[in-house]
């Protein structure tokens, strides 16, 4: 194989890898502050997915443009979903949390399969069939465009836990929750807009992620897993870690494909995972609690 | 001879009765819906299984078009059907679970369900439960090998499909006078994919191909993206490619094909679904043109294909009829006609009557079927089916062929294509 193959299928892996990260980004962000795990993240993707396509078919929207779109509308979900929902649930035992969030996500699927029915669904922009050549490299345009916008999107989201002061009020509740609430910050609005800003993460990714791949209502328990294999390599609750985690996963996936068998690409992120669960359980980047 | 064992004699379906037997139906029709209330027989409930949801949800929505069609036509001829419908969810484990709910329901005979590893699941329910199973779709030939009493297949297995498929390859590449010298074989690794890939590895060098199989990569059917997989096979700069596919998979395939600029004198399974259905038309556009699919195909000659054909156009407008439409049909027709001469719902009488199957006039190309001691239906033939216009064209065999095939295929940014 040349090695103008081998920097094409690199390329890809991470450029798709990015995308990724956008999607675990979210999960991380809610887990980091919130301390709750959001089971119905995949499907809550697949909403945003099918908001894509929806907007693709009906208005001729290209996802990239209707992304502030779709991310607003998951934010005003999120919010109200901590509010009404989440909330009364926090102080109660994690299983029950888990119990809450999974009905969430059953109710989404079957609502999305009573809305799309089963098929699957895709966007096909103008440039879906193009490519940028650098030499004999080739780069796939919708995935560059796709990787390019999640990381403006994923780097906007870390300016602003790091430079507002409603960032670094969040950034508060999640390091010293006791202290955040002596100094009289309001906890329950903190937590209703990082949920709120968790789940228009997983809108933004939906929209980029149905550019690159066909949506079914089925499709979210997949998305799920994979987001919990990116923020358990990159280490649950650090953003930085979800970041680094999809890229990783993204370039494993393609060393996988390229020098094992395609076929075999899965199992190699999974591989991933149970060598970091034996030897880093807190993740590349995590911290040791 | 008793009532008994003249029923169980098997009464084929020709011509020449399906054209009376519509004819009749018409009259009776004209008559009056009381009359042929009162002549109208017991119907027999059929525990139809498809993958309606999940990964293979396009593929499973056709086979039910297939089986929603089945009552009216059925009923014309005699054979009235009642359809118990199960969701397989794509998940061996949800078939085997929706197999049962319909037995204890009451279905008299299972057909289904598309997917090799789902009707595995639920050709074992059938012979756990003592009922006939008529596998409308599924090609792992394992199936049949299992010494079944209760398990039918109207379906090529793996290597039948290869063997047909890899037959009109050769014809092909005589008819168009280009033969290419080396292949790339591209499976999904499912049980389906699997069969298929072990097929082409025993079956080739029987074969006396004209060109090698220079790699084989098998992919997995739900990868996100296919670029690893068609970037390794255009690094081989094999001159064709041979995909057994699905159904999204071979709308990735293509689509990386095209962004990474390989353009191969051909597409050509030897002998897989998912090139030929609506979607793959719609998403790939100019780019789905030329690629050719070795299958087995409805035969619109045929009288009952006709029927069918004009019922699908009338229902499914926004539909193309194609084989998990006639497969899933012809399923209904074998079970409903050996309901007919077995007299009853009895099982071991369903069986012995299935096994007795030979009706000569039917929906999809090939002869008469019939079972052999196995269960399986081998007088089943594949067309070479090339998407000309955005449609499905038969270009061999040239007995039944609509068009000339093109073969090279041309580029993807030939005029041609547009």
């Amino acid at each position: 194989m040349t090695w103008d193959t081998v920097a094409s299928i690199l390329i890809g892996g991470a450029l798709t890898g990015l995308v990724y990260s956008l999607m675990a980004l979210g999960l991380s962000v809610i887990f980091g502050v919130i301390r709750v795990v959001n089971f119905a993240h995949g499907e809550m993707m697949t909403l945003a997915m099918f908001a894509g396509v929806f907007l693709f078919t009906g208005g001729g929207l290209d996802p990239i443009l209707s992304l502030p779109i779709v991310a607003g509308t998951l934010f005003i979900l999120g919010y109200a979903l901590q509010r009404r929902l989440v909330e009364p649930f926090i102080a109660r035992p994690e299983h029950e949390q888990f119990i809450l969030l999974l009905a969430v996500a059953i109710l989404l699927v079957n609502g999305l399969l009573l809305a799309f029915g089963p098929d699957a669904r895709s966007v096909t922009v103008d440039y879906a069939f193009d490519s940028f050549e650098l030499g004999p490299i080739f780069i796939d345009k919708v995935k560059a465009y796709a990787a390019g916008v999640g990381v403006l999107v994923a780097a906007g989201l870390l300016m602003f836990f790091r430079y507002t002061r409603t960032g670094k009020a969040i950034r508060a509740c999640s390091d010293n929750l006791m202290g955040a609430q002596v100094v009289g910050l309001n906890i329950r609005r903190l937590y209703a807009l990082t949920f709120g800003l968790g789940v228009a993460c997983v809108g933004a990714a939906g929209c980029l992620l149905s550019l690159l791949v066909d949506v079914t209502p089925m499709l979210g328990p997949e998305l799920t897993l994979l987001a919990f294999v990116i923020v358990i390599i990159g280490g649950l609750g650090s953003m930085m870690g979800a970041l680094l985690g999809g890229i990783v996963v993204g370039l494993s996936e393609a060393l996988a494909g390229l020098l094992i068998v395609p076929s075999m690409k899965s199992m190699f992120s999974f591989g991933l995972l149970i060598l970091i669960l034996a030897f880093r359980p807190q993740g590349l980047f995590g911290k040791r609690t | 001879m008793s009532r008994k064992s003249r029923l169980s004699v098997s009464r084929p379906i020709t011509r020449r009765s399906f054209s009376a037997g519509a004819a009749a139906l018409a009259a009776l029709a004209a008559g009056g819906s009381p009359l042929r209330r009162a002549l109208a027989a017991k119907p027999v409930k059929l525990g139809c299984l498809a993958p309606l949801s999940g990964f293979f949800a396009r593929e499973g929505q056709a086979c039910k078009r297939g089986f929603d069609l089945a009552p009216a036509i059925l009923a014309d001829m005699g054979m009235p059907i009642e359809i118990m419908m199960g969701d397989t969810e794509s998940n061996p484990d949800r078939a085997r679970t929706a197999a049962e709910k319909l037995v204890n329901e009451g279905a008299e005979v299972l057909i289904g369900t598309f997917v090799s590893g789902e009707t595995t699941a639920v050709a074992q329910v059938a012979e756990q439960r003592g009922v006939p199973h008529v596998i409308n779709i599924a090609a792992a030939p394992k199936i049949t090998e299992q010494g079944y009493k209760f398990v039918f297949r109207n379906f090529t297995t793996g290597p039948m499909l290869v063997i047909n498929g890899f037959g009109l390859m050769k014809d092909l590449f005589k008819a168009t006078g280009s033969t290419p010298k080396t292949a790339v074989f591209m499976h999904v690794n499912d049980t389906f994919g699997k069969a298929m890939g072990g097929g082409v590895k025993a079956l080739f060098p029987k074969m006396n191909m004209p060109f090698e199989i220079s790699t084989t990569i098998p992919y997995d059917p739900k990868a996100k993206d296919l670029s690893v997989e068609v970037a390794k096979a255009k690094a081989t700069g094999a001159d064709i490619l041979m995909p057994v596919s699905h159904g999204a998979d071979a709308i990735k395939l293509i689509r990386e094909m095209v962004k990474q600029r390989w353009e191969p004198m051909g597409i050509m399974t030897p002998g897989s679904p998912g090139t030929y259905e609506a979607q793959f038309y719609k998403t790939l556009g100019k780019y789905s043109e030329f690629v050719i699919a070795n299958v087995p195909w409805i035969d619109p000659k045929t009288d009952m294909s006709k029927t069918l054909l004009a019922a699908f156009a009338k229902e499914f407008p926004k539909e193309s009829p194609e084989l998990n439409v006639g497969f899933s049909f012809e399923a209904c027709l074998i079970a409903a006609d050996a309901y007919k001469r077995a007299g009853s719902g009895d099982p071991k009488a369903l069986a012995d009557a299935l096994r007795a199957t030979n009706i000569t006039e039917h929906v999809m190309i090939g002869g008469p079927i019939q079972f052999n001691e196995k269960g399986q239906n081998v007088n089943i033939k594949s067309a070479a089916l090339q998407n000309l216009d955005r449609k499905p064209t038969v270009v061999l065999p040239e007995a039944s062929a609509e068009a000339k095939p093109v073969f090279p295929m041309p580029g993807w940014t030939d005029s041609r294509r547009a």
